[in-house]
C-alpha cells in the first residue's frame, strides 16, 4: 500500500470515529432526546445482545436468502434477455421504449401487488428484489453488447465462426466488464429491496426485525439492526468488487497500461 | 484461383447513395502474391470486405476456387489492420492463434502441432502464455499472422496490415510475407497504400483507381524471387517499376478531380 492510500484508508476510519462519537455525544450532553438516538455504546450493547440470540441470526439468514436467491434471478434473467435483445437489433430498437417505460417504475410501487400474489412469504421479496435489480442488469448487458468491436467481430466471422462461437467467444467477453458491473449495482439494489420488503410487508428478516423493535421501543437494538443491514451493504459490496477484479485480470480497467 | 468480376458496391444510408467501387475485375492465380495498390479513400478496404464474404456486394461475382462468393468462404484467412482489436484480449497468444483451428475441428493434437509450427514461423516461440496486450505492436500483427497461417489457408487477404507499425519493424515484417508465401505456397492478396511495399513484396501489382474504383492498371514485378530490404530497393529496375505505379497513381487522382 502506497503512504497515499494508507493516509486516505486513515483519514475514512478517523471520520467513521468522529461519526461514532458525535452519536455518543448528542445525547449525552442533551442535544437529542435519547428516547430517539442512544449513545454508540448503548446501540453497541444492544448489538451485543443481539449477537447472541437465534432469532437475529435466523433473520439474517432470511434476508440474504431473499437477497442472493433474488438477485440470481435477476442476473440470470438480465443477462439471457440482454444478450437476445441486445444482439438482435430488430428486438432492440422494439423494447427500447418499453424498457425506458418499465425501468423507473419504483420496485416499492410493486408492494401492493406482491402482497396479493404471495402475502408475506418469501415471494414478495423476490418479486421486489427480481424487479429492481433486473433493470440494473439488463442496462449493463446492453450497454456491454453494444460495445463489441466490429473489427473483433468480422475477424470471428472471417474464420467462420459459428453464431453462438461468435457470442461465446466474442459477445460474451466484451460484455462481461458490463455484466459485472450490473452485478454490483443490482446486489446494493437488492439488498435494499430485501430490506424494504420485510419491513414494509412483514416478510421474515432483518427489515421485520427493525419494525418490531421500533414498535416495542426497543430503540437501541432498532439502531443496531439498521447498522447490521448497513455492514451487510458493505460487505456485499467489497466482495462484489473482489469477484470483479479476480475474474476480469486482462481487462484494460483492471490491468492498468501497458506500454504499446 | 480468385476472380473478380465486374465487382460493384454501392453504400446506401439515408437516401443517399455513394459508389464505392463501380466495376473491378481482376484474377490471382494460385500461388501468386499479388498487392493491391490505390490512393487513399479508393475503396480498398471495401474491396476486400466483399471478397471475404464479410460485406454484400451490389454487383458483379467474387469467386474463390470456383465457388461464389456470399459469406466467408472456407481456406481463406484474413490480417486485419488494426491488430489491437483483431487480436481477443482477453485469450492467450496461444488461445487465440488456437480458437479457429478449434471453429473448425481440428483434432487437439494437431491442432497444437500447428499453432507451435506457426508462432516459430513468424519468430514468436516462447510468448503463448502472454496477452496480446502485453506485446509490442509488431508482435501483435505477428500473433494475427500466425493466427492466419495456422488456419492452413489456401487464400490469404490482407489488409493495409503493416500500416499501424513503425518503418523497421515493417521491414521485418514485408520479410516475413515474403518467406511465408515461398514456403506455404499460399495465395496472398496483399492491399497497401504504401508503393514501395507494394513493388517490393508483390509478384505482380494492381493499382487502383480513386473512388469510384476501377483497376487503373496492373503490371507484373519482375524482380528476382529473392529479395531483401537493402538490394532490391537499389536496384534500378525497382525504381523503373516503382516510378511507373507511382504515375499511375497520380494518373488517377487527376482524373478523379
Amino acid at each position: 500500500m502506497s503512504s497515499r492510500s494508507r493516509g486516505t484508508a486513515l483519514l475514512g476510519l478517523a471520520g467513521l470515529g468522529g461519526l461514532l462519537l458525535v452519536i455518543e455525544l448528542l445525547p449525552r450532553l442533551g442535544l437529542v432526546d435519547d428516547a430517539y438516538l442512544p449513545p454508540t455504546s448503548e446501540i453497541a450493547a444492544a448489538l451485543a445482545d443481539e449477537l447472541g440470540t437465534a432469532a437475529f441470526w435466523q433473520a439474517v439468514g432470511d434476508t440474504l436468502t431473499g437477497w442472493a436467491i433474488g438477485l440470481l434471478i435477476a442476473v440470470a434473467a438480465g443477462v439471457v434477455v440482454g444478450i437476445v435483445v441486445g444482439a438482435v437489433p430488430v428486438l432492440r430498437a422494439a423494447t427500447a421504449s418499453t424498457i425506458e417505460f418499465l425501468r423507473p417504475i419504483p420496485s416499492v410501487a410493486l408492494i401492493p401487488l406482491a402482497v396479493l400474489l404471495y402475502g408475506t412469504d418469501l415471494g414478495s421479496v423476490l418479486l421486489l428484489v427480481v424487479y429492481a435489480s433486473f433493470w440494473q442488469v439488463l442496462v449493463q448487458v446492453l450497454y456491454g453488447v453494444a460495445d463489441v468491436d466490429p473489427i473483433a467481430d468480422e475477424t470471428a466471422r472471417s474464420f467462420r465462426f459459428s453464431g453462438w462461437a461468435r457470442v461465446r467467444h466474442v459477445l460474451w467477453p466484451t460484455a462481461l466488464p458490463y455484466v459485472f458491473t450490473g452485478i454490483r449495482l443490482a446486489a446494493s439494489v437488492a439488498l435494499v429491496l430485501a430490506v424494504t420488503a420485510e419491513l414494509v410487508i412483514g416478510a421474515p428478516g432483518l427489515g421485520k426485525l427493525i419494525a418490531v423493535a421500533q414498535t416495542s421501543g426497543a430503540v437501541p437494538d432498532m439502531y443496531a439492526l439498521i447498522a447490521v443491514t448497513g455492514l451487510l451493504g458493505v460487505a456485499i459490496n467489497l466482495a462484489a468488487r473482489v469477484f470483479e477484479r479476480r475474474s476480469l485480470s486482462w481487462h484494460q480497467s483492471v490491468r492498468g497500461e501497458v506500454p504499446a | 484461383m480468385l476472380e473478380v468480376q465486374g465487382l460493384r458496391k454501392v453504400y446506401s444510408s439515408g437516401g443517399r447513395e455513394v459508389e464505392a467501387l463501380r466495376d473491378l475485375t481482376f484474377t490471382v492465380e494460385n500461388g501468386d502474391l499479388v498487392c493491391l495498390v490505390g490512393p487513399s479513400g479508393c475503396g480498398k478496404t471495401t474491396l476486400l470486405r466483399c471478397i471475404a464474404g464479410l460485406l454484400q456486394q451490389t454487383g458483379g461475382t467474387v469467386t474463390l476456387d470456383g465457388h461464389q462468393v456470399s459469406g466467408p468462404p472456407p481456406g481463406l484467412a484474413m490480417v486485419f489492420q488494426e491488430y489491437g482489436r483483431s487480436l481477443f484480449p482477453w485469450m492467450s497468444v496461444r488461445d487465440n492463434v488456437s480458437l479457429p483451428l478449434k471453429q473448425k475441428r481440428v483434432p487437439r493434437q494437431r491442432r497444437d502441432e500447428l499453432v507451435d509450427k506457426a508462432l516459430a514461423a513468424v519468430g514468436l516461440a516462447g510468448t503463448e502464455s502472454a496477452y496480446p496486450w502485453q506485446l509490442s505492436g509488431g508482435m501483435q500483427q505477428r500473433v494475427a499472422i500466425a493466427r492466419a497461417v495456422a488456419y492452413e489457408p489456401s487464400t490469404l487477404l490482407m489488409d493495409e496490415p503493416f500500416a499501424a507499425v513503425d518503418a523497421q519493424t515493417r521491414a521485418d515484417l514485408e520479410d516475413l510475407v515474403r518467406s511465408l508465401w515461398q514456403r506455404l505456397n499460399v495465395t496472398v492478396l496483399f492491399i497497401t497504400h504504401d508503393i514501395d511495399e507494394a513493388v517490393y513484396l508483390g509478384r505482380r501489382v494492381i493499382m487502383l483507381s480513386s473512388s469510384p474504383t476501377v483497376v487503373q492498371d496492373e503490371i507484373t514485378v519482375d524482380l528476382p524471387a529473392e529479395r531483401d530490404q537493402l538490394h532490391t530497393r537499389a536496384d534500378p529496375r525497382f525504381t523503373e517499376l516503382r516510378t511507373h505505379v507511382y504515375e499511375q497513381i497520380q494518373k488517377a487522382k487527376r482524373l478523379s478531380r
